[in-house]
C-alpha cells in the first residue's frame, strides 16, 4: 500500500515552545487515521504545518512522494488536499450551495476561464448532490450564517469533498455536533472513504467517534509521538491511559 | 438509516439566478430612464446627473475592492486623479483621441492599483488604509507639485470632449447621454464580474481568507485583482471627468476626496451592486439638494449620513434589502 501523505520529522517551535517536536508519520491510501491527545498538545499545529498555514521549523512534508513543505494552502488544496478547522469556517454571507460551488470552483478550468464561464463553474450539479449527501436538502438557499452549529458543522464537511479530494484533514469534526448529526457524519465519512477511496486523517476528542471511524490512530503529547497502533492497541496502551484516556 | 449515494442524490435547477436577472434589467432601464432624464434640466442639472454617474463609477471600483473583496483602500480620488490627468494630458498635449486615453487610464491604473495590492499581502484592515493614505499624498504631491506635466496648481485646461461616430458631445446632454452609454458597460462589466466565480472569490476573501486558501482560492492573485479591477474603475471615472469638466487641477483628487468616495460606499452599502449609485447620489446630488439650507448645509448632510449610518451600518442598499426581507416574509404568510 502507497503513502499518501508522509511527515517526516516536523518540528514547530513559538519562541520558546516547542508545539510540535520531531513527528514522524505516514498515511497510505484509503486509510482512516486518527490522531488524538490532550488540549494543547499540537494536534492542530501539526495541521497548519501540514497544510502550509505555518511554517514548520524544521522537518519536511511530502504528498505521493513529493516534497510539498510549506507549500501555500491553496495550491495544496488544488494537488487534491482538502481540509476542515476547529472552529467552523463556513462563509456566512453565502447560501449553502453558493457555499459548495465557492468550495469547488478553483478546480474548474483556469482562471480567465472562470470569469467568463458558466456562473456555478458547472458546479451546480455537483453541489445539489453533495446537499442530499449530507442532508441539507431543504436549506439549499438558505445563508449558510442561519444554519444551525450542527448544521453549519456538516456543511464544512461537505466543502472539504466538494472537489473530490485524495486527502481529506478534518479538524475536531464531531466537536459540537449532536449524536444524531454525529451518527450521520460518520456514515458520510466512511461512505466517502468506501466510494471514492478517499484518504483521512482526523484530529478527535470524541473517543467513540475516533474509535469507531478510524483504522489506525496516532496519540500525540507534549508535540512528540506517544503511541501509534489500532484503536484497540491505543486504548490498550498504558502510556496512552496516563496521559489522556485515563483509567 | 442508509446514507443516499453521492452520486443519487436529486439535483434541481439552481435558483439564485432570477435575482440577477432583475439586476440586468435595473441596470438597463436606469440607463433608459437616466438617457432622458435631463430633458427640460438645464444645462446645470444636467451637468450635476453626468457627475453622479461619473462618481459611481468611481465608487464602483471602490465598492470591488472595499465592499466585495473586504480590502480597505484611501486612495480611490488618488486612482480617478491618475487617471483624470492621463487622460487630459494624452488629448490636450499628445493628440490622442480621447478613446485610447480611456483605454490607457485604465490600464496605467490597473498596473499602479496592481503594485498597490501588494502591501495588502502583508497588512489588512487599518494598516492597509495608512499604506494606501501614504499613496494617495503621495498622487497628490506629484500632481501638484511637477508642474511641468500636470500644470501644477494652475491645472490643465481646454480638455474637448470626444466625439462619437462623428456626432460632437460637446453639449451637455450629448455629452451625458455618451457618460451614460460608458457606465452602463462599465456596470454590466461588474455585474458579470460580481455574479461570475470572481465574484463569489472576492466574497470569500472578504469573509474568511484563511478558509478561502484552504479551498484553493489563490488569495493572493484575488487580493492584487481586486486592487488592480477597482483601481481601474477609479481610473475610467478620471478620464470620463476630465473632459466632464474640461478643467482639472489637483483638489478633487485629495486625500479628503478619498474619504467621500469611502463614505459613499459604506452609505450606499458595501457589497451591494446598486449600492454605489446610491452613495453617489448621496455625496453628489445631496448637497445640491440642501442648497437652500445655506450655509447649514454641511451640518445638515453630515447629520443625514450620521443617522443612517446608525439605523442601518449596511447602507440604503441594507436597509433596503431588510425592508425587503419583510415585505416577503410578510407576503409569505399570508399565502
Amino acid at each position: 500500500m502507497s503513502s499518501v501523505l508522509e511527515v517526516h520529522d516536523l518540528h514547530k517551535a513559538f519562541g520558546g515552545i516547542k508545539a510540535v517536536n520531531g513527528v514522524s508519520f505516514s498515511v497510505n491510501e484509503g486509510e482512516i487515521l486518527g490522531i488524538i491527545g490532550p488540549n494543547g498538545c499540537g494536534k492542530s499545529t501539526l495541521f497548519n504545518c501540514i497544510l502550509g498555514q505555518l511554517e514548520p521549523t524544521q522537518g519536511a512534508v511530502k504528498l505521493d512522494g513529493r516534497d510539498v513543505t510549506n507549500m501555500r494552502p491553496s495550491a495544496l488544496n488544488r494537488l487534491g488536499v482538502s481540509r476542515t478547522f476547529q472552529l467552523l469556517q463556513v462563509f456566512p454571507e453565502l447560501s449553502v450551495r453558493e457555499n459548495l460551488i465557492l468550495a469547488g470552483q478553483e478546480h474548474q478550468g483556469s482562471m480567465l476561464g472562470r470569469l467568463f464561464g458558466a456562473r456555478d463553474a458547472g458546479l451546480s450539479e455537483k453541489a445539489e448532490q453533495m446537499i442530499g449527501f449530507f442532508k441539507l436538502g431543504h436549506l439549499t438557499d438558505a445563508k449558510a450564517g442561519g444554519l444551525s452549529y450542527g448544521q453549519q458543522k456538516l456543511l464544512d464537511a461537505a466543502m472539504a469533498f466538494m472537489a473530490g479530494p485524495r486527502l481529506v484533514l478534518l479538524d475536531e469534526p464531531a466537536g459540537g455536533v449532536n449524536l444524531t448529526m454525529l451518527g450521520d457524519l460518520k456514515e458520510r465519512l466512511r461512505a466517502i472513504n468506501a466510494e471514492q477511496g478517499a484518504t483521512f486523517v482526523v484530529i478527535e476528542h470524541n473517543m467513540d467517534f475516533v474509535m469507531s471511524l478510524c483504522t489506525r490512530v496516532i496519540v500525540l503529547a507534549e508535540g512528540r509521538m506517544l503511541a501509534e497502533g489500532t484503536p484497540a492497541e491505543v486504548r490498550a496502551n498504558p502510556a496512552v491511559i496516563e496521559a489522556y484516556l485515563g483509567h | 438509516m442508509s446514507a443516499p449515494a453521492l452520486q443519487d442524490a436529486a439535483a434541481s435547477p439552481p435558483r439564485a439566478a432570477r435575482r440577477i436577472d432583475a439586476a440586468l434589467v435595473a441596470l438597463i432601464l436606469g440607463a433608459v430612464i437616466l438617457w432622458f432624464a435631463p430633458v427640460g434640466m438645464g444645462r446645470y442639472g444636467t451637468y450635476v446627473l453626468s457627475l453622479w454617474l461619473v462618481m459611481s463609477i468611481g465608487v464602483m471600483g471602490l465598492n470591488l475592492t472595499l465592499g466585495y473583496a473586504g480590502q480597505t483602500s484611501l486612495a480611490q480620488a488618488a486612482f480617478m486623479g491618475l487617471g483624470a490627468y492621463a487622460t487630459a494630458i494624452l488629448t490636450t498635449k499628445f493628440g490622442v483621441s480621447w478613446y485610447a486615453a480611456f483605454g490607457i487610464s485604465g490600464l496605467l491604473t490597473f498596473a499602479v492599483g496592481l503594485l498597490l495590492g501588494f502591501p495588502a499581502l502583508r497588512v489588512r484592515t487599518h494598516y492597509l488604509a495608512f499604506v494606501t493614505l501614504a499613496f494617495s499624498t503621495l498622487v497628490w504631491l506629484v500632481l501638484r507639485n511637477e508642474q511641468w506635466l500636470t500644470g501644477g496648481t494652475f491645472g490643465i485646461s481646454n480638455i474637448n470632449r470626444p466625439e462619437f461616430f462623428g456626432i460632437k458631445l460637446f453639449g451637455a446632454l450629448e455629452f451625458h447621454r455618451f457618460v451614460v452609454v460608458v457606465t452602463l458597460i462599465l456596470s454590466l462589466a461588474l455585474w458579470w464580474l460580481i455574479r461570475s466565480p470572481w465574484g463569489r472569490a472576492f466574497t470569500a476573501l472578504r469573509e474568511n481568507p484563511v478558509r478561502a486558501a484552504s479551498l484553493g482560492i489563490d488569495t493572493r492573485a484575488y487580493t492584487l485583482l481586486a486592487f488592480a479591477i477597482g483601481s481601474a474603475y477609479g481610473g475610467f471615472a478620471g478620464a470620463l471627468y476630465a473632459p466632464l469638466v474640461e478643467f482639472i487641477d489637483p483638489s478633487p483628487f485629495a486625500l479628503s476626496q478619498s474619504f467621500s468616495l469611502l463614505l459613499m460606499v459604506v452609505a450606499g452599502g458595501a457589497g451591494y451592486l446598486f449600492g454605489p449609485f446610491i452613495g453617489a447620489l448621496l455625496g453628489v446630488v445631496l448637497p445640491e439638494w440642501l442648497r437652500f439650507a445655506g450655509s447649514l448645509y454641511l451640518i445638515l448632510f453630515a447629520a443625514i449620513v450620521l443617522a443612517l449610518l446608525v439605523v442601518c451600518p449596511q447602507g440604503v442598499s441594507g436597509l433596503a434589502e431588510r425592508g425587503w426581507n419583510v415585505l416577503r416574509r410578510k407576503s409569505g404568510g399570508a399565502r
